[in-house]
């Protein structure tokens, strides 16, 4: 009896230590999402009326949700393929025994310290009207716009978003590249095998998990970038840069439960679509390395 | 041919450096012309950024030139945009607190519940426990368009929406911490906590004088991690908080009237200047956190 107690007083122990954490992920995630689906599938709150996917119908057919959508999209699908690249680009680049690494390594992380708010005040003044960038196009004979209103509105916003999230992806690539054995790629270019096929053939399979996580790191960093988007143009910007969380701002102000929690339910089940495929290509590309 | 490949070598290392000196210039411009703007005079600063940021106003009387004219050093040094941030606009002194209040506890209080979290996770680890990681690290994915609603929520039915408890108590259950601590944490030889138990250790003693001091690196770069996005709070507060009373700089900062560009450097400046610190004398602990973040298994 006495030894089962002292067998069981561990997990039970354990447990405790969990408790609030799990008591608080629980109350302010897990519980009022349960609430969410509810609310997503009735007519009110109060009348409390199933009507099936009437919400999300409407949701859909709304003007405002498919030009946030279709720009959050658009946004995410230029931004989140050039910041694993190009960071990948920049690691590759630092491993090359270059002098002064760690410098330029410090260097290339600092923008993810600067708050948003403390950097905008640049980025006005780069961009706009008769800011710096068009004082500088100007020489070559290009007509000046206010950047931040025109139809590349999104790829100065990707710019920002590459600015500020290069080097947090980069640090994650530095690791793993020095996680390789330097003993394997040795033996593949002894073995004749050129930079190119040493690259595709082996180091990218044992980056493949970092692949992964970076990909979607980008994926859920690229939703912040509304921080840029509202301290540099507001509530209401350039049509291009309605972004889901200036929809979802409008619609907390109007009270809207069931098209928020409609909107919440999609999103996550978009986002844990997206993480699943990402998780299952991944499974594929690194089942030699782990074996 | 020995020659020649030693010469390509060099040839690379030098374009390569050359890279990354273009790129760093690139990065590091942005943050060092706000510092150095925080030291001109409001005069000067108009005569610069007039263009941008007073379009509307034609008084005349002071000097604005057609062109925005961006200057790395100052015509003259002064310190008079801080002085009157610090004496005479304590409008946003006060917002620096507001952000302090928020951040701080979020910080400490995340940190500290995930510590036990992440012991519990890595002292057993049954189906259940692997479920529960599971939910969340899926938590933790998801991005505040998703999260902010049952926020919300809870904090509608528990009455303090519009308060500083909106932001404070969600921010300090989120479970970015947990994951990156049972990381940590599993990492610690299953064989050191065998042998404080043998020695009579009990939990309490395992978690406080092995686990804890064993994960001092990590605990303090997730302490970094954590303050470094909760400094730049934006899409809570608007939520959460529309009242600008309370609002933290991360917020308030873009609603600086036009007229006090000047002021508005030196504030951006005074409000980088706790995570920059922390950057300089953490990087290293930045680093080991960063790296410990990457990849969700295991």
């Amino acid at each position: 009896m006495i030894r089962m107690l002292r067998r069981a007083k561990p997990r039970a122990v354990s447990f405790l230590y969990l408790l609030p954490s799990l008591a608080g992920v629980l109350t302010f995630f897990i519980v009022p999402f349960a609430q969410i689906i509810r609310y997503s599938l009735v007519d009110n709150p109060i009348s409390n009326t199933y009507v099936g996917f009437d919400n999300f119908k409407r949701l859909f057919a709304n003007a405002a949700f498919q030009r946030a959508a279709s720009n959050t999209i658009r946004f995410s699908a230029i931004a989140m393929p050039l910041a694993v690249v190009l960071s990948l680009l920049l690691a590759m680049v630092l491993e090359a025994k270059i002098p002064g690494k760690s410098k330029f390594r410090t260097m290339f992380l600092s923008p993810m310290m600067v708050p948003v708010a403390s950097i905008v005040l640049i980025w006005q003044v780069l961009f706009d009207y008769n800011g710096v960038l068009n004082n500088v196009f100007a020489r070559f004979g290009v007509l000046p716009i206010d950047w931040f209103k025109s139809d590349y509105s999104h790829l100065i916003v990707v710019a920002l978003f590459l600015w500020k999230n290069l080097g947090y992806n980069m640090i994650l690539f530095m690791a793993a590249l020095g996680n390789i054995p330097k003993a394997l790629v040795e033996a593949a270019s002894v073995d004749g095998a050129s930079s190119f096929r040493r690259f595709w053939q082996i180091k990218f399979r044992f980056l493949s998990p970092t692949f992964l996580f970076v990909t979607i790191l980008s994926l859920i960093n690229s939703f912040k970038v509304f921080r840029e988007v509202y301290l540099l143009t507001g509530d209401y910007p350039y049509e291009d840069l309605y972004l889901l969380q200036h929809f979802m701002n409008n619609t907390f102000k109007s009270l809207d439960y069931q098209k928020l929690s409609a909107a919440a339910l999609i999103m996550a089940v978009v986002m844990a679509l997206i993480i699943g495929i990402l998780f299952i290509v991944d499974g594929r590309l690194g089942k030699d390395v782990e074996s | 041919m020995r020659n020649i490949r030693f010469g390509g070598r060099w040839l690379k290392i030098a374009l390569a450096t050359l890279w990354c000196g273009v790129f760093a210039v690139v990065f590091l411009l942005p943050t060092v012309l706000t510092f150095a703007n925080s030291f001109m005079t409001e005069t000067e600063i108009t005569a610069n950024y007039g263009a941008v940021f007073q379009k509307n106003e034609t008084g005349g009387k002071q000097f604005i030139s057609e062109q925005v004219n961006l200057k790395l050093i100052p015509d003259k040094v002064t310190f008079s945009q801080y002085a009157t941030t610090l004496l005479k606009s304590p409008d946003y002194l006060l917002k620096f607190w507001n952000s302090a209040i928020l951040v701080l506890p979020i910080v400490l209080f995340q940190v500290a519940i995930a510590a036990f979290a992440a012991y519990s996770f890595m002292r057993t680890r049954g189906k259940l426990k692997e479920i529960l990681l599971f939910v969340f690290i899926f938590v933790m994915l998801m991005p505040y368009q998703v999260t902010l609603v049952p926020n919300y929520l809870v904090a509608d039915s528990l009455n303090i929406l519009g308060t500083r408890w909106s932001i404070i108590l969600p921010g300090i259950f989120a479970p970015f911490s947990v994951f990156i601590l049972t990381k940590a944490m599993r990492r610690i030889p299953k064989s050191l906590i065998e042998a404080a138990k043998l020695d009579g250790a009990g939990e309490w003693r395992v978690f406080t004088q092995v686990c804890l001091p064993m994960c001092k690196g990590a605990l303090f770069s997730v302490a970094i991690l954590v303050f470094i996005d909760y400094w730049n709070m934006v899409e809570q507060v608007l939520i959460m908080m529309p009242e600008p009373d309370l609002q933290p700089l991360s917020v308030f900062l873009s609603q600086i009237n036009t007229g006090e560009i000047g002021l508005a450097f030196a504030v951006a400046t005074i409000y980088m200047v706790p995570a920059i610190l922390l950057f300089l004398y953490g990087e290293e602990y930045l680093v080991e956190g960063i790296t410990y973040s990457g990849g969700l298994k295991g």
